[in-house]
């Protein structure tokens, strides 16, 4: 068992303890969960562990249709019985009609690679379960062809989920489990100058304030993220918005909120501050 | 200590699995965190705990077990003895003595072994592994390239300083029922049936016919299978139901996203249903109540959601709505029987729990419809009512 050594990368920042993880779940070859707010980088990171270790990275997208067995293969009978229709073609060798998915091919692949499982809480709430006994043996079985196929170098996988749904017990005890935190005002700063490299600081301060103020308001159920951040910026900047009156009239609300209910909370608590 | 550790954390009301446990042995014995409480903290962490919401426990266990000891944290010698002896924390499932075998203790006894050797040698400047301050990922000791620090945890305090920050409290989440377990409840919520509708093609038997009509494609179609259940739910919302907003909201998101209804409908109602029902939260938006029922049939199924505690004349007086504008003609109780007679299957789901179901309200709602808790046990028994293989039994009353 060979170390890697996962650091980040310049674009990518990771904290120590998210680099803990990914190598524990590399060298233990168990898949890393990755759970965290939107916005939080959790997609990006398998783009970073790939960038980093020099790994070719495989990406399943994770749809509310998605099926385990299509991440293994697909055994496309259409094209068989077309093609044997029209007798042009050898239709004996059924391998030429199986379709390998991106979890397929990252098991026979002849290197190690990374995968990235993205989003595995959009699918059926039974998806994660299916897929527990390929993740544990890394091996599949083409009933088509009659083969099984083992995992010559265990991928590196990465499951991405936004907590939208639980998952099951039996799923997470097979992970290691990793939670990015959301970002706190200083990596804020930092993330927001790769987006608004000439924001004035003044007014980046002020802006910050008012955020972490607001995603700290109890009675708010979706908090704003940093995507939507961003774009509040981007909104005040364009609008010429001076520094003073973002503290006094919170312009522009409705770039971060988009809940009418979350819209009011702010707006209320806005003014109970001013009043104090 | 180990064994003591993982007792300790259950006793935190953690779920640590045996399975968890070895990975964790496992990790520690090919050289990951021997003498870096800081690395061990959150090693065992990323194996043991699943959810953030456990965090805050795991912390608040972390730090009562390691206090005192933090300065002098080193594990090799005991985990040399455990990898030659390996004590367990109790009798092992089938499952997991395999797993125990899968770990090959002599062959990782031998490697760490080889690890405290090279580590004597050569210090802490080694690059193999994990020490405090070497050249390998792990460990806390040195500085972040960036010179940024993430996360917390460093500034020349301990990982048990940083533990008692309790820094996850906000993620704790002592729910009673999930959006999944719901989801799951609901899942047995279907009678299929042949449906109509466009034919869907059946793969399997094309397949075995066209074979048999020498290779020339021979397409065969089958009618679908759909669930036949209609689900109609009443949520009430406001004043007393204030507390179960939480609870009310996930069964509602369960509901909706359990896309194996025939049909679903929701409406909103404030302590008994009138003349109108709502399709907001805020009430602002209605549609007659009579229209509603003219939509529906015995097909339906209808589950109300509510505490039923209302003052008796909202529910069998005309014009004793709680809302003081709004005059109803027809008493609360005799809008819920219409509902019952048009739609058999129907269940009232009470989040408050059984035993203070004494309001008298409920006593008379309970004859009209059974009455379930909002718990995994009470859906599951009402399910069994709304998909029709149980009577609805209050009928008889």
């Amino acid at each position: 068992m060979s170390f890697h050594s996962f650091t980040g990368t310049d674009t990518y920042l990771a904290a120590p303890e998210l680099r803990d993880s990914v190598n524990v779940s590399a060298a233990l070859e168990k898949p890393l969960l990755v759970r965290g707010e939107p916005g939080t980088g959790k997609t990006v990171l398998a783009e970073a562990i790939a960038e980093n270790l020099v790994m070719e990275l495989l990406t399943w997208n994770i749809k509310s249709t998605s099926k385990a067995q299509e991440g293994l293969y697909v055994y496309d009978t259409v094209q068989r019985l077309n093609d044997a229709r029209f007798g042009d073609k050898d239709i004996t060798d059924i391998s030429q009609y199986i379709k390998y998915g991106p979890l397929g091919q990252s098991f026979l692949a002849q290197q190690r690679v990374v995968l990235l499982i993205d989003e595995i809480d959009k699918a059926d709430m039974e998806f994660p379960n299916d897929l527990l006994h390929e993740l544990d043996r890394m091996s599949f079985f083409v009933n088509e062809t009659g083969r099984h196929h083992v995992a010559k170098f265990r991928p590196i996988v990465v499951i991405t989920s936004n907590n939208e749904k639980e998952l099951p017990d039996a799923f997470l005890r097979r992970c290691v489990f990793h939670y990015i935190a959301f970002p706190d005002k200083a990596e804020m700063e930092n993330i927001i100058r790769v987006h608004h490299p000439d924001v004035e600081a003044e007014l980046l301060q002020q802006v910050l304030l008012r955020f972490y103020w607001l995603r700290d308001l109890p009675e708010i159920r979706k908090k704003p993220s940093t995507s939507e951040l961003i774009d509040w910026i981007a909104a005040l900047r364009r609008g010429g918005v001076s520094t003073e009156s973002i503290e006094s009239e919170l312009p522009f609300l409705g770039v971060l909120m988009k809940r009418e209910n979350d819209l009011e909370a702010v707006m209320a608590a806005h003014r109970r501050g001013r009043v104090n | 200590m180990f064994v003591d550790f993982f007792y300790h954390l259950r006793g935190y009301g953690l779920k640590v699995t045996i399975t968890e446990w070895l990975s964790l042995m496992r990790a520690l014995a090919i050289g990951y965190s021997r003498a870096d409480l800081h690395v061990f903290y959150n090693l065992a962490r990323c194996l043991m705990v699943k959810t953030e919401a456990d965090f805050d426990n795991y912390d608040r266990a972390f730090a009562s077990f390691f206090m005192g000891v933090e300065n002098h944290f080193d594990i090799s010698d005991e985990l040399l003895e455990w990898l030659s002896k390996p004590e367990l924390p109790r009798e092992l499932t089938e499952e997991e003595r395999a797993k125990l075998e899968a770990l090959d203790l002599d062959e990782l006894r031998e490697r760490f072994k080889e690890l405290l050797d090279e580590q004597k040698e050569r210090h802490d400047g080694g690059n193999r592994w994990i020490g405090t301050g070497g050249m390998s990922p792990f460990g806390h000791g040195g500085e972040h390239p960036t010179g940024i620090r993430i996360g917390g945890s460093g500034g020349g305090r301990s990982a048990v300083q940083v533990a008692t920050d309790r820094r996850f409290r906000n993620l704790r989440s002592d729910r009673i029922l999930d959006t999944r377990q719901i989801g799951l409840a609901l899942r047995r919520l279907r009678k299929l049936d042949k449906d109509e509708g466009p034919e869907e093609l059946d793969i399997d038997e094309t397949i075995d016919s066209s074979a048999r009509n020498a290779g020339e494609i021979d397409l065969v179609f089958r009618p679908p299978k759909r669930n036949r259940i209609k689900l109609l739910l009443l949520i009430d919302v406001g004043g007393s139901m204030d507390p179960h907003t939480l609870l009310c909201e996930r069964l509602f998101s369960a509901a909706h996203k359990a896309n194996h209804f025939k049909k679903f409908e929701f409406k909103f109602f404030h302590n008994c249903v009138y003349e109108n029902l709502y399709t907001d939260i805020s009430r602002w938006k209605g549609e007659p109540t009579s229209e509603i029922l003219k939509r529906l049939d015995h097909t339906w199924s209808v589950c109300l959601v509510g505490d039923a505690w209302m003052s008796p004349y909202e529910l069998t007086h005309t014009g004793g709505a709680i809302d003081y504008y709004h005059s109803n003609q027809v008493t609360g109780l005799d809008w819920l029987r219409k509902f019952r007679d048009r739609c058999p299957n129907s269940i009232w789901l009470n989040p408050e729990p059984r035993r203070i179901w004494n309001a008298p309200t409920i006593h008379l709602i309970r004859q009209v419809f059974p009455m379930f808790e909002l718990t995994i046990d009470g859906l599951t028994e009402g399910i069994d009512v709304l998909r029709g293989i149980r009577p609805n039994r209050a009928l008889a009353a």
